[in-house]
């Protein structure tokens, strides 16, 4: 593991930063926190492994001085679009890269376990090791990792300033990344309204996946809650629920990292990404933009060219 | 012969005010004969439409919403249709996978003299819509 060489990076950026945002172990082995080191004797609580799930690149736009911060490289896609929005200022912030094999979902370990409490988590090789009051489980990283990690095409960040390790390729297909969205094309639209008919229901609108968005940076000035305009109302409807998801995409047709972060938080399960990704995929389509990959780009929304190769004139 | 007139439904069209809205007026002036299931809202420019306008008509009622500007190249502002018209397409092809069918929407471009074509354009979209029947069922 790296998580020794992560912190000998982090005590030498320390001295030319605020802060360095990484990882620290939560209130039992299985969960993970974000921590804001600022001092030296802090450095000994960063933990690194595949638990590390969250994206720190998120608190990057809030950040007033010069930070460090650890990204895997889903999470560096964040920060290229950042940079595409000019969101932030690239000289402000140190990004300290980590080669990602894959990380895990605390639910699906959960599941796994029965949900009981957690005394020891261990990671070997390829799996991970859980001890709980009832006796010891082993699970294969790939049967607990969160859909985004099957069809990885980033294992290594696009942008860093330090690495700590050796850079991977990606040993997945292309394809892979747009799989789940071409088997629900390949289904009828009735078939695809009653999915996410049954998926939306479930949910409570806590708005916790716009919480955890990196890309929802309007945060408390977010159109689902403002009085003014009023575009959602506090009705307990499926339309209701459906708008703010369609909220959601909208403001993140072009722009979605795909970091997962929005199905990581959400508490009913719901697939929240799956509109995002098919837009992404059109967005391929029609502009060959795939979104916090190259900080030169434009996000396509954002410009225009005046004779469109890909969009046609629809006839009634 | 007496024929009975099929059920009204509700479509709602947004027109730019410069170009669209003065193709329906024209239409109007020029006495050519259109549905009038068409409920129009004029807005300054076709950049003025967010695709959210057009979910929430969708989800609140409309059975088929029309947005209709000037001509890419025409527009009172410039640039306005050509961001519009990116934003329309994305829309256009993610209203299909949510499961709402696509033909309920379709986004045009119709100039301020062309009276003619304004009134193909409305009876063409009700006449499409009305062959996918209401949108809610009441």
């Amino acid at each position: 593991m790296s998580t020794q060489k992560l912190k000998e990076i982090i005590k030498q950026v320390l001295p030319d930063v605020e802060t360095v945002i990484c990882w620290q172990e939560g209130y039992d082995k299985l969960n993970v926190t974000p921590i804001f080191i600022t001092s030296p004797e802090q450095v000994d609580q960063v933990v690194w492994n595949p638990l590390c799930a969250q994206n720190l690149a998120s608190y990057l736009p809030s950040q007033k001085k010069k930070v460090a911060v650890a990204v895997k490289g889903c999470d560096s896609r964040t920060i290229v679009q950042y940079m595409q929005e000019g969101l932030i200022d690239r000289n402000n912030v140190v990004i300290i890269g980590i080669p990602c094999k894959g990380t895990v979902s605390k639910k699906k370990v959960q599941k796994a376990i029965g949900n009981e409490p957690v005394e020891d988590v261990t990671f070997t090789d390829g799996s991970i090791k859980v001890k709980t009051p009832s006796g010891e489980k082993t699970l294969a990283l790939a049967d607990v990792c969160p859909t985004k990690c099957t069809s990885c095409q980033f294992p290594t960040p696009i942008v860093y300033d330090q690495l700590t390790g050796d850079a991977i390729k990606s040993d997945k297909p292309p394809e892979s990344v747009y799989a789940d969205v071409t088997e629900l094309e390949g289904k009828t639209l009735e078939e695809r309204k009653a999915y996410f008919a049954s998926q939306f229901d479930k949910c409570i609108r806590c708005y916790a996946c716009r919480n955890a968005c990196p890309m929802c940076v309007c945060q408390d000035s977010c159109i689902a809650e403002t009085r003014d305009p009023h575009w959602i109302t506090q009705r307990n409807s499926l339309d209701e629920k459906v708008m703010f998801h369609m909220i959601h995409a909208l403001h993140l047709a072009g722009r979605c990292v795909e970091c997962g972060e929005c199905e990581r938080v959400c508490p009913m399960e719901i697939p929240v990404a799956k509109l995002k990704k098919k837009i992404n995929k059109e967005m391929k389509d029609l502009f060959d933009y795939t979104p916090g990959v190259n900080p030169e780009d434009k996000p396509p929304m954002y410009t225009f060219n005046v004779d469109e190769a890909k969009i046609k004139e629809h006839k009634l | 012969m007496s024929e009975v007139a099929p059920k009204e439904l509700r479509i709602v069209g947004f027109l730019c005010n410069w170009c669209s809205y003065g193709g329906a007026d024209t239409a109007g002036v020029g006495r050519f004969k259109q549905p009038t299931d068409l409920r129009i809202i004029r807005v300054p420019c076709s950049g003025r439409v967010d695709p959210m306008f057009v979910v929430r008509a969708l989800l609140t009622g409309a059975d088929g919403v029309l947005v209709s500007g000037c001509h890419p190249r025409d527009c009172h502002y410039t640039d306005g249709n050509f961001y519009a018209r990116r934003r329309l397409e994305m829309l256009k092809r993610l209203l299909p996978f949510m499961g709402i069918d696509d033909k309920r929407f379709h986004y045009t471009w119709v100039s301020a003299s062309e009276g003619q074509k304004w009134q193909q354009v409305v009876t063409g979209f009700t006449n499409q819509v009305h062959a996918l029947g209401p949108m809610h069922q009441k």
